[in-house]
């Protein structure tokens, strides 16, 4: 009975993810910050795992970041958001999967509104129409593109080259898991674990063969929340959570992060240089920094894809140590070569945090 | 030189629960063992009479105590005027006059 009880309890933690027929949405900043990742999630589903996987060209922002940062009301933003679900309607699909864990909550509460509010769903309607002469119907099944990819995981893991294990000691590597604060942290019920037991990048990391760390400022906030980061004033208070969070995971010596999160990677990853020159301090072994990773790099990592490709030349903090660990292989004087070739040029190094 | 990045770092907040010495807080408890029973609802802060001129409340310097942060706890504790007011409100029943003079009795001699 207790057995019975306690998987009750834990199926509302579950989350129902349709296998197939994907309508895909980009992140705003994703593409800057990280290039490959999102072009990544399309050739793992489209390619490698043969998904029907659609992506409208005509797509735009979801208002998510305006919204947040306080320069549009919400009507306009809910007015954004039905336009996109007009486009997956027209397009012919009903399963809407966000690559932006901001997209993904600005959906959930949009639709939760409409649920509370239909009145406001129809105001909405009309002004979409007055807008655009569009129509919508709302997505059956939403999801944040971490959760397909947790979905996938053993497929993926089936057709891993490489796994999450140090090869010199044969030990699962120590990775430390960021999930973004708009996944479940807005609405538990909508993601995999709630906000209590997060398990959508935890389950990657055990079927790719990683070891999860827990420790005590797991669920802090990465420190970008916004306004923190994007009103210079605030800054501090953005740099200061990061620095908590390094503090609070440096004594388990981590050999990797994972994150879902447009701005979890890059504050995680950029704020290790501004701390290092600040105090002087690095998280990693041997002068480096913690390599951190959006979860589409470790997947495309663990099937084989060349790391260059995978756009890791554009970390601020050296992956090269941890590719040594599991053991890929990449070309150092093919670091900084774009497409075709094109030479990006190399960035000045840091005085302080270690680079290769 | 250090780079100027226009913004500074805070030191971390983090409390490591492992590192704390608690051989005062235990000695307290011992002596007063309702400290263990407050439940931080902030009645007493909310009818503090010394709280409309100063940062205190019992819940807070407790909470403070707890966490290793003896030093603010202390500081607090110096505006309480041992009126007795946050006793009659306390929904646990808390002698928090006497908590307030064995708090001090116990740290102001760890200080020393």
């Amino acid at each position: 009975m207790i057995y019975q009880g306690k998987q009750k309890i834990w199926s509302d933690y579950n989350k129902e993810i349709p296998d197939d027929h994907w309508y895909y949405v980009r992140s705003c900043i994703r593409q800057n910050f990280f290039p490959a990742s999102e072009r990544m999630m399309v050739e793992i589903c489209k390619n490698v795992l043969k998904k029907d996987f659609y992506e409208n060209p005509n797509h735009t922002t979801c208002g998510g970041i305006a919204y947040h940062c306080d320069t549009l009301p919400q009507e306009t933003a809910m007015t954004i958001v039905a336009r996109q679900f007009a486009l997956m309607t027209e397009s012919g699909y009903e399963n809407y999967a966000a690559s932006c864990i901001t997209s993904f909550g600005n959906y959930c509460e949009v639709l939760e509104t409409w649920r509370e509010f239909p009145e406001l769903e129809a105001k909405i309607r009309e002004l979409l129409w007055k807008a655009c002469r569009r129509e919508f119907k709302k997505p059956k099944y939403l999801c944040h593109t971490s959760d397909l990819i947790f979905k996938y995981r053993n497929e993926i893991a089936a057709r891993a080259k490489y796994k999450l294990v140090n090869r010199h000691t044969g030990e699962p590597l120590r990775v430390v898991e960021h999930i973004g604060c708009h996944y479940s942290k807005m609405f538990p019920s909508k993601g995999v674990g709630g906000a209590e037991y997060p398990y959508v990048l935890v389950g990657m990391i055990e079927s790719w063969g990683g070891n999860v760390i827990d420790y005590p400022e797991r669920r802090h906030c990465c420190g970008y929340g916004f306004r923190q980061y994007h009103v210079r004033a605030n800054r501090g208070y953005s740099l200061s959570n990061t620095h908590k969070k390094f503090e609070s995971m440096e004594p388990y010596k981590p050999d990797m992060i994972i994150t879902n999160c447009p701005g979890c990677p890059y504050f995680l990853d950029r704020w290790q240089y501004v701390i290092s020159e600040m105090t002087g301090k690095t998280y990693g072994e041997n002068g480096y920094g913690i390599p951190v990773f959006t979860y589409e790099e470790v997947a495309g990592l663990v099937l084989g894809y060349d790391p260059w490709d995978l756009g890791l030349q554009l970390h601020q903090t050296a992956v090269e140590p941890l590719l040594d660990k599991i053991g890929i292989p990449y070309d150092p004087k093919k670091k900084y070569l774009g497409l075709n070739e094109k030479d990006l040029k190399r960035p000045e190094l840091p005085g302080t945090l270690r680079c290769c | 030189m250090a780079i100027d990045f226009g913004f500074k770092l805070s030191p971390s907040s983090a409390i490591n629960l492992d590192r704390l010495d608690t051989e005062a807080f235990n000695r307290l408890a011992e002596l007063e063992p309702d400290v263990r029973k407050c439940i931080s609802c902030g009645s007493c802060t909310a009818t503090c009479t010394a709280g409309k001129f100063y940062d205190i409340g019992l819940r807070k310097i407790l909470i403070y105590l707890q966490r290793g942060m003896e030093k603010e706890a202390i500081e607090m504790l110096e505006h309480c005027m041992l009126c007795g007011k946050c006793s009659m409100v306390c929904p646990r029943g808390l002698n928090t006059r006497h908590i307030v003079l064995s708090i001090s009795s116990i740290y102001k001699k760890t200080e020393q």
